[in-house]
Formats: structure tokens, C-alpha cells, sequence
């Protein structure tokens, strides 16, 4: 078993490699530079600019300079505002990580609950509302989902803003409750979570079915245990392995697919500075951010790898 | 006719057998489809899809449904941002556009990258799958190592990346932008359709029938073409799928923030994100795109899921 861990941990980083190499030649390779603008910079200027960022050296040269330094934790400078990277992306992943916990114990919370009574009430009608909630959740697209809210809640109804950002931005605030603004924060948080709910909801669904059916919930009720600590005890504790396994993954979604939620609203997340960084054609912070995002993505995927292996042992020897 | 085999069962016992081999030889497919049209949701999606596409595609052609272009302007300032009326069934957007004609065309768009897109998919994944499963060991280890770091991207963020390094080059066929958008998808959905033809080929490969061919002295080509492929072609019918929601979905969820296909084309990620802008004034235009995308996206999922179910009932 940790034979297998350590070379699924180690394999992360010719995969980070790869996809840097990626990113990197592929971003040099768009027509144009960071400092093309509709108004020519005097030459002085822009020679001076280039200078600063290393934009004069050869590709290769460049190329080699990123990966030393990113190897060293150093992820270079932003084109906006002169400032680190590492930074920015701190502050930036600071209010994504608190979109995707609020998202993500949200769409636990309620994937789990819809899923286990749907199963408890297999074909009754709480079983349909949650089927139809997890085939539509599954269906509708975030922002699509983030579009029909604002038009009934805030549009319509007044009850929510729809614009920014309503929870804290700096650490020290975040135990305080005068940083969270609720009206500003309930969109996007539902607008993330729905598509993991519906999820989790059919995974925790089947999964409860199938364990339903097990002998030993049978031999359970014969001896008389009362149908809440058959549920609880006996069903719930087995049925939530296949869930836990999708966690890691569903994290990972809820945080790569948030960058449009973050566009839509103004939310200034990693997701939102990404962008802003694609247009503004800011390689160091498109390279950070693309390196930010496959970090989580691959550890996800690393994670159920893992699980697997400790569930299935006839994986561990592939 | 169920009662008739019963029946001629208990007279005749020798009789039944034929039948019955007869009631097998029915094959795969045609008891796919039988599941498929049994199962009501994936009909709905299905029939849904075509009369979309239908409306879609000829609605232009076709009388009162065509009465207005999607990048029609009415300079009436009276018509400019209006509520669903007698002409302008899905109201107007902010230059007097009629919104039905704007959504037509938006599922024009959507149901073209959809499809376009996986016939990428299928053919990169195909090729990639089948020369990982039946090449060498380092050929195998090569492609899967490929597939894994594609694997690794972040989906939307490749195909923001593609989009920017395609765009304003003059590469003959790429200066469609929806094929360009076509190609930035494809590029990197392709990894789930490798993975499975590889593992259903080289879990096929150990199969007895496939045996019994190599001990039969069938060539290699042989095999694979008639008794490999086809036997993929199920989970990878419901994978396609699967991926056209996908696509639609990254075609417009870039087009929402800016990264689609570009104006003046109206995806349905454009006009919910021009009608998002004015969304406090009129819900109107974010409405009509908005429902578009979430049923086209419905009706394959529910046609997927009908046809996983049919292809392979195991997995239910």
C-alpha cells in the first residue's frame, strides 16, 4: 500500500511538469504580447518592461528561468501591478476556498439527506422529488442555475444581492460574523453547490439501496434493532464508503467550474483573476493559475486513486 | 405470443427450442432499442432533441417561425426591450433583436458544437484507445502517459488556452470560429473515450471468442475490425453520449464569460451573458437562452441515461 501511495504522489510531478511545459509554450505561442496595446509604449519603456520580466531573453531561456524559479516556490510577477504571484493567488484562493467549503458542505449536507431518504422511501414521493432534483441538478449548467436564482430571488423577489463578494477577504476576519454579508453570499454558494448536491445525491441514493438489501440489515431488524439505528448504524456507516470516494473529485469540480460563478458575480477568486489574467495576456499569473488548478485537480484524482486501492487491493498491483 | 409458446410448450417440448434460439438471435442491438423505446424519459429526450433540432434548423425556412433574423435590428425604440408580445413571442433584446430568433440560432450553435465536437472525440479517442490496447508496451505506456497529463488540465481552462493560441491564425479550416471552438473542445474530451476503448479492447482481448478467432488463424486486422470494435461500440455509444451535454456546456459557459464563439454569432452562453448584464430591467433576455441550455442539456442526459441502461443492464 505505500509502495502504491508513493508512486501515485510521486507522479504528480512529471505531470505538473507536463502540463507547465504545456502552458508555457502554448501561452508564448498566442500572437502578441503582454505590452501590445492599441497605443504604442515609447521604446525606452517598453524595453524596460521586457527587461523586468525577462520578456527579452530567448523562449528557452525564459522557459528554463520559470521552471527554476517555480521549483523554488517562486512563481514570478504579475504584469498587473507588479506584484508576486504567490500572492496574488493566496488572496485569491482565500475567497475560492471559502466559496468551495461553503458549496461544498452545502451540497454534502443536502446530497446526503435527499439521497438517504429517497432510498429509505425507494419509488415514494420523496424519492421523486429527489431523483428529479439529482437528474435536473446533474443537467443545468452553474451559471445557468446562478441566472435563474438572481431572476427570482434578487429580480423578483428582492430577498438577495447578486453582485460581489459577502465574505471576508482577509484571515484575521474570518471568525468574525460582521465580515459575512448572508444576502450576498446565498447565490453563489447554491448556484456551486447544486450541481455537486445532485451528485452526491444519486451516488448516496444507490449506495443506500444496495446496502438496504444486505443480509445483515435483514438479520438486523429480525432481532428487533429499531429502524433509526438500523438506519443510522447499520445502513448509513456502510453506505457512505462510495460517497466518501467521490468527495475528493466533486471538491475538485466545485473549485475548477467555480471560475465562472466568480466571473458572473464578481466574486475575486482564483477563478476570476485567471480570467482577467487570459485577457490582460499575463503569463505569470496564467501560469499560476493554470498550475494552482491542476494541483487540485490531480490531487483529487490522487486521493480516489488512493481510496480505491485501500477499498480494492487487486488495484494496488496493476 | 407468450401464451402460444407456453402453450405449445407442454404439447410439443422438442418444438420450444428453436424458438427460443430464434428469440435470442434477435441480437445486442435489437434488445437495446427495445429497452431504449421502453424507457419513457430517454423517448421524451430523444423525440425532444428532434423537434429542437428540427425547429431549430428549418424554423428560419418555415413561414411565421422565421418571421425575424437573429441580428435583425428594430430601431423603433418602442420594440427595444420587451416582454414576450404577439410578434415577438420571446421579446427583444436591448437593439430591438427578436429573442426566438436569437435562441434559434443559439441551439443552432449549441447542437453543432455538441455533435462536431465528438466526431473529434471519437476519432482521436478511437485512435488513441485502439493503438494504446493493441500496440506495444511502450506505445501503450506513451499514450496513457499523454492521456493522464490531459487527463490532469483542468477542462475549461485547456480550452480557454487552445481557443487563445487558434484564434487570429490563418489555418484554413480553424477560421470558422465554431470549428475552432469545436477543435479547442475535442482536444481535451477525448481522454474519457481513450480510456475506455483501451480497457474494453484489452479486456476483450482475453475473451474466448477472440481466442478461438486467433486459434482459427484469423489475421490480426480481422479481429479487431469484426470482433474488437464492435463490441466497444456500446460503452462508447453511451460515452459520446454523455460528452455532447459537455460540450454544450463548455461552449457556453466560455461564450458566458467571453471566451466562445464571438459576437455577433448568438450562442446561448453570449445571450445569457448580454441579457445578464440588463437583468434587473428585463428577465426577458436571459430567460429563453437560459431554459435552452438547461433542456437541450436535460434531453441528452435523459438519452444517455436511457441508453446506458439498454446497452448494458448490468450497470443500473
Amino acid at each position: 500500500m505505500a509502495g502504491y501511495t508513493i508512486r501515485r504522489v510521486l507522479w504528480v510531478i512529471p505531470v505538473l511538469w507536463a502540463v507547465a511545459t504545456i502552458t508555457f509554450f502554448a501561452m508564448h505561442a498566442v500572437p502578441g504580447g503582454p505590452f501590445t496595446s492599441d497605443k504604442a509604449l515609447p521604446p525606452a519603456v517598453n524595453e524596460a518592461l521586457n527587461r523586468r520580466y525577462h520578456l527579452d531573453q530567448p523562449l528557452w531561456k525564459q522557459y528554463g528561468l520559470y521552471l527554476w524559479d517555480a521549483g523554488h516556490g517562486d512563481l514570478g510577477l504579475s504584469f498587473q501591478g507588479d506584484r508576486d504571484v504567490s500572492t496574488l493567488l493566496r488572496d485569491g484562493f482565500f475567497v475560492t476556498a471559502q466559496l468551495g467549503v461553503m458549496g461544498l458542505v452545502a451540497a454534502v449536507v443536502v446530497g446526503l439527506t435527499l439521497g438517504t431518504l429517497s432510498a429509505l422511501n425507494q419509488n415514494g414521493p420523496l424519492d421523486y422529488i429527489g431523483v428529479v432534483f439529482a437528474t435536473i441538478g446533474a443537467a443545468v449548467p452553474n451559471f445557468i442555475m446562478g441566472a435563474f436564482l438572481v431572476v427570482i430571488f434578487s429580480v423578483n423577489l428582492h430577498w438577495l444581492d447578486s453582485l460581489g463578494w459577502g465574505g471576508p477577504t482577509q484571515f484575521k476576519d474570518v471568525l468574525d460574523p460582521a465580515a459575512y454579508e448572508w444576502r450576498k453570499l446565498i447565490i453563489p454558494v447554491v448556484a456551486v453547490s447544486v450541481l455537486p448536491a445532485a451528485f452526491i445525491a444519486r451516488v448516496t441514493r444507490a449506495s443506500v439501496l444496495e446496502v438496504l438489501h444486505q443480509d445483515y440489515i435483514r438479520t438486523a431488524r429480525a432481532k428487533g434493532v429499531t429502524e433509526m439505528r438500523v438506519v443510522l448504524r447499520h445502513t448509513m456507516k456502510n453506505a457512505l464508503i462510495p460517497v466518501l470516494t467521490i468527495i475528493g473529485p466533486v471538491a475538485a469540480a466545485l473549485v475548477t467550474g467555480s471560475f465562472i460563478i466568480e466571473t458572473m458575480f464578481n466574486i475575486p477568486g482564483v477563478g476570476r483573476a485567471f480570467v482577467t489574467a487570459v485577457e490582460r495576456r499575463d503569463y505569470a499569473m496564467i501560469m499560476g493559475s493554470v498550475l494552482f488548478y491542476t494541483v487540485i485537480v490531480t490531487f483529487a484524482n490522487l486521493l480516489v486513486d488512493i481510496a480505491y486501492a485501500v477499498v480494492d487491493p487487486r488495484i494496488r498491483y496493476r | 405470443m407468450a401464451t402460444s409458446g407456453a402453450q405449445s410448450a407442454a404439447a410439443q417440448p422438442a418444438v420450444v427450442e428453436p424458438e427460443v434460439v430464434l428469440g435470442r438471435q434477435r441480437g445486442l442491438w435489437w434488445d437495446a432499442w427495445r429497452r431504449l423505446i421502453k424507457n419513457r424519459l430517454a423517448m421524451f429526450g430523444l423525440i425532444a432533441i428532434c423537434v429542437i433540432a428540427f425547429v431549430a434548423f428549418l424554423g428560419p425556412h418555415l413561414g411565421v417561425l422565421g418571421r425575424y433574423g437573429p441580428n435583425d435590428q428594430n430601431y423603433d425604440p418602442a420594440v427595444k426591450q420587451l416582454g414576450p408580445t404577439a410578434n415577438h413571442w420571446l421579446g427583444t433584446d436591448q437593439l430591438g433583436r427578436d429573442m426566438w430568433a436569437r435562441t434559434l440560432e443559439g441551439l443552432r450553435i449549441s447542437l453543432q458544437i455538441g455533435l462536431g465536437t465528438q466526431v473529434l472525440v471519437l476519432a482521436l479517442g478511437l485512435l488513441v484507445g485502439a493503438g494504446a490496447a493493441l500496440g506495444g508496451k511502450l506505445t501503450d505506456n506513451l499514450l496513457m502517459r499523454v492521456t493522464d497529463v490531459m487527463y490532469a488540465f483542468p477542462d475549461l481552462i485547456f480550452i480557454i488556452l487552445m481557443r487563445s493560441i487558434l484564434t487570429g491564425r490563418d489555418i484554413p479550416v480553424l477560421t470558422n470560429q465554431k470549428i475552432l471552438i469545436i477543435v479547442a473542445i475535442g482536444m481535451i474530451q477525448w481522454t474519457t473515450i481513450a480510456r475506455l476503448v483501451r480497457g474494453q479492447m484489452l479486456s476483450l482481448g482475453e475473451r474466448d471468442f477472440v481466442l478461438a478467432a486467433q486459434a482459427l488463424g484469423a489475421p490480426r486486422w480481422r479481429i479487431v475490425v469484426q470482433h474488437m470494435l464492435p463490441n466497444t461500440l456500446g460503452p462508447v455509444i453511451v460515452a459520446i453520449t454523455f460528452g455532447i451535454p459537455v460540450a454544450i456546456f463548455a461552449e457556453a459557459a466560455l461564450s458566458f464569460i467571453g471566451f466562445g464563439v464571438p459576437p455577433p454569432a448568438a450562442s446561448l452562453g453570449t445571450l445569457v451573458s448580454i441579457g445578464y448584464t440588463t437583468i434587473q430591467r428585463n428577465v426577458w433576455n436571459v430567460i429563453p437562452p437560459a431554459a435552452a441550455v438547461a433542456l437541450l442539456m436535460l434531453c441528452f442526459t435523459f438519452l444517455g441515461d436511457g441508453l446506458r441502461d439498454a446497452l448494458d443492464p448490468r450497470t443500473r
